[in-house]
């Protein structure tokens, strides 16, 4: 500060004249926030949900599986590999009931305990509570952030911030290409990078998924979940008394003021909140939790820490600002009874829609057959005279091996008395490919009325001894 | 190009597109302002319900600029793309060239793997594992809709597994019908026979070559008439692969066996169609085809 002289003019504020209508922008410039770092609970189950979701998240790529990558969704061929599994388009059933599962949990997580999902296990609040750090790292904590932003640009400054912006900018690419890797094998792709022949595309999707990261998690934050996030909006619909919110408790906060920690504030008629701002430098979206259940609020639970920390220091009880639910303050309820109003019917209901569809993916998973099969009878020969006083069908057989290895598929037919196999009665596929073979049934003639017949095809997989049927017609001519 | 049916529609559309953008750009700004007194964060002063208060939320300034950016964008979009009526865009995009670029492409990464084969003889092909199964899926695609799945042919498309061939089995000889097609013609005969109880003697003259059932009466009488027919099926009926004259002595009745059909074939005559390939396939896809359809009547 510069010293000032003492003739300094006095500003008087301009006061709105209520009846001079006031026109103002529907738009405000953002207000960037500083989240002052906190530890305690909560912040501990960030961190814990964030390292196994990154170790998850990083790691996955790199795990092998026999000859290739253990996860590895091959847009390109229409192959996805999860570990033992390969799936293909015609297993698009398994990704519905897979979304089904993740929109009943978030369901179910929402009703119990309000916007978890956002305070813990968001990609977009883990990212922004990863470059946080490394930003408290390089740049100090709130107040010294604050300090340096407000600050001339100097070299100290420049140096702090071009070290920050490189961490961010090497973490993001290696986000980019690490998410690629779950598309393209991330060795080849490891390989291309370092003999710098990547493909356009292969570099304009990570540049692209880089800068999603960059962006995202280094500058707007809050915002998406304040503005953009569809989530947000469905989730808090989600809400009803019982759920499991960040509350203040404001019959024991209020009224609220600074003290010495030397009064004692029953007699002196003050509530327990020391008005000390702690919760609001800590929350990430930069709200006062103390204004009630807002909008922008994650769940996170920092200010919880916060106050808990407070609260400690002045030997006040813990939990003025706490997860509680609506009716529990209202009611003044225990512990006790806001658990047990846990298992109410739409949380149940959600439970067991979860359970039972869990239970069927599993099932349906366990019980898959490696292998497909489609039959079409010929649409240009209808039926066939052929020698030995005959009539013949012909098909074109589809069969489709999913699985990894070469397999011999054995195929019979059954459904009208006297038919045959006039075909090969075997055939091989190779691994993970698809073929069409031409499959002929014949009958004697005149054995069955004319018109059409269903027939059974029966195919059998020799390695697996795993059995699928396939329905088609047998059509005999006038 | 799009076919407009006047003049006038293209610019009718065109008109809605750019009006449309700058509409939207026109109600941003118009609403842009708020003449209400309310501070960010505080009560407007509407409520409805009588509990529900709308309060002051603005958006950030930055989400009034991605809406700029989107209709720049959109300006930009239409400058280099058709979008506008018959203004076809400065890039010159069209999905046909885009098709035919991507056609282009996968053809360019296929090249070498069809360059060993057109090396290899029809012979070699046939014994390559590799391009049997090409084989067998260009044949499953383009030819089983009419000789059948397991190419044994139906009536009037003739059966490519036996060793009875109209035009002749030679590889060469088959990449030629695939290429170019072929015309089974027969002009009606009746007249050139006689009446229609000569041709009915011709027929079971027909019928005789093949030893099937004829009356042998009939078939003296008729092997006389058979001159008009020998021009072409030669005098013995053993047909003629040159034009593609079929041999009467064997079992192979394309057309239908027996008296009638034969009948019905001298006095209507016939003309029977393979299509041309060639403007569908490569010569190389052709020459992987004809090995396959080759391999049939040549037991490995």
């Amino acid at each position: 500060m510069s010293t000032q002289k003492s003739t300094s003019k006095k500003t008087i504020p301009i006061v709105n004249d209520p009846a001079q209508p006031v026109t103002r922008s529907l738009y405000e410039p953002h207000q960037k926030i500083y989240p002052r770092n906190i530890s305690g609970l909560y912040k501990n189950w960030r961190w814990v949900m964030i390292w196994i979701t990154q170790i998850v998240f990083y790691g996955v790529p790199w795990l092998q599986w026999g000859e290739r990558q253990a996860v590895l969704l091959d847009i390109g061929t229409h192959r996805f590999y999860i570990f033992g599994l390969v799936l293909y388009p015609q297993d698009l059933i398994y990704l519905v009931v897979i979304l089904i599962i993740a929109a009943l949990a978030l369901f179910l997580f929402t009703a119990v305990a309000g916007r978890l999902w956002c305070g813990f296990a968001c990609p977009q609040s883990v990212y922004t509570k990863i470059f946080l750090w490394v930003e408290r790292q390089v740049e100090g904590d709130r107040a010294a952030r604050l300090r340096l932003d407000a600050s001339k640009l100097t070299r100290n400054k420049l140096l702090k911030k071009m070290l920050k912006h490189s961490i961010w900018i090497s973490f993001s690419v290696w986000t980019g290409f690490t998410f690629l890797g779950y598309f393209a094998p991330i060795r080849d792709l490891m390989q291309s990078i370092l003999q710098l022949h990547l493909s356009p595309w292969e570099t304009f999707w990570i540049c692209f998924y880089g800068f999603a990261t960059y962006g995202n998690a280094g500058f707007l934050r809050e915002q998406i979940c304040k503005h953009m996030c569809p989530y947000a909006r469905f989730q808090s619909a989600m809400f009803d008394n019982d759920t499991l919110i960040v509350t203040y408790d404001e019959e024991r906060g209020e009224p609220r003021s600074g003290r010495s920690r030397k009064v004692d504030a029953k007699q002196s008629g003050l509530g327990d909140c020391i008005d000390c701002n702690f919760c609001v430098q800590v929350c990430p979206t930069g709200i006062d939790i103390r204004n009630g259940l807002q909008y922008e609020c994650i769940s996170c639970g920092l200010c919880v820490d916060a106050c808990n920390s407070i609260m400690d220091k002045m030997e006040y009880p813990r939990g003025l600002i706490r997860f509680s639910t609506q009716n529990a303050l209202t009611h003044h309820w225990s512990q006790e009874q806001v658990v047990k109003k846990v298992l109410r019917p739409r949380v149940l209901i959600y439970t067991g829609l979860l359970l039972l569809m869990s239970a069927g993916l599993v099932y349906s998973l366990v019980t898959r057959v490696p292998f497909k099969v489609d039959v079409i009878r010929d649409r240009g020969v209808m039926s066939r005279i052929v020698a030995g006083g005959k009539v013949e069908n012909v098909y074109q057989m589809q069969i489709t091996n999913a699985s990894e290895q070469v397999e011999t598929f054995k195929i019979s037919v059954s459904g009208i008395e006297g038919l045959s196999l006039a075909s090969a009665k075997e055939f091989t596929v190779n691994a993970a490919e698809s073929r069409m073979v031409a499959v002929s049934l014949q009958i004697a003639d005149g054995s069955i009325k004319s018109g059409s017949h269903p027939v059974i095809f029966e195919i059998v997989a020799n390695g697996s001894n795993e059995r699928l049927f396939e329905k088609s017609i047998f059509y005999m001519s006038r | 190009m799009s076919d407009f049916t006047s003049d006038f529609w293209p610019y009718f559309i065109s008109a809605i597109v750019i009006g449309g953008i700058v509409f939207c750009l026109t109600l941003l700004l118009a609403t842009s302002k708020s003449h209400d007194p309310a501070h960010t964060g505080e009560s407007t002063g509407h409520v409805y319900d009588e509990d529900i208060i709308e309060m002051n939320n603005p958006m950030p300034r930055w989400w009034m600029w991605m809406f700029i950016i989107t209709c720049v964008f959109g300006a930009i979009y239409l400058f280099l793309f058709p979008g506008l009526g018959t203004y076809t865009g400065k890039l010159g995009w069209t999905a046909l060239k885009q098709y035919e670029q991507e056609v282009k492409e996968t053809n360019d990464r296929i090249a070498p793997i069809y360059a060993k084969f057109t090396s290899m003889s029809g012979e070699e092909v046939a014994q390559d594992p590799k391009a049997m199964a090409i084989g067998e899926r260009l044949f499953m695609n383009n030819c089983s809709q009419c000789h059948g799945s397991d190419a044994h042919g139906s009536r009037g498309f003739p059966n490519l597994t036996d060793t009875d061939w109209l035009h002749g089995g030679a590889h060469e000889t088959i990449k030629e019908t695939i290429t170019n097609g072929r015309n089974g013609m027969m002009p009606p005969m009746a007249a050139a026979v006689g009446g229609p109880e000569d041709v009915k003697n011709v027929a079971h003259y027909v019928l005789s070559l093949s030893n099937s059932e004829h009356e042998a009466s009939r078939a003296a009488l008729g092997k006389e008439k058979f001159v008009a027919c020998a021009a072409c099926h030669g005098p013995d009926g053993k047909g003629n692969q040159a034009i593609g004259a079929p041999n009467l002595t064997d079992d192979t009745w394309l057309h239908g066996a027996g008296e009638a059909a034969i009948i019905h074939r001298i006095n209507n005559g016939l003309n029977n169609k393979m299509p041309a390939q060639g403007s569908r396939l490569t010569p190389e896809q052709i020459h992987v085809l004809a090995a396959y359809v080759w391999r049939f009547s040549n037991a490995k």
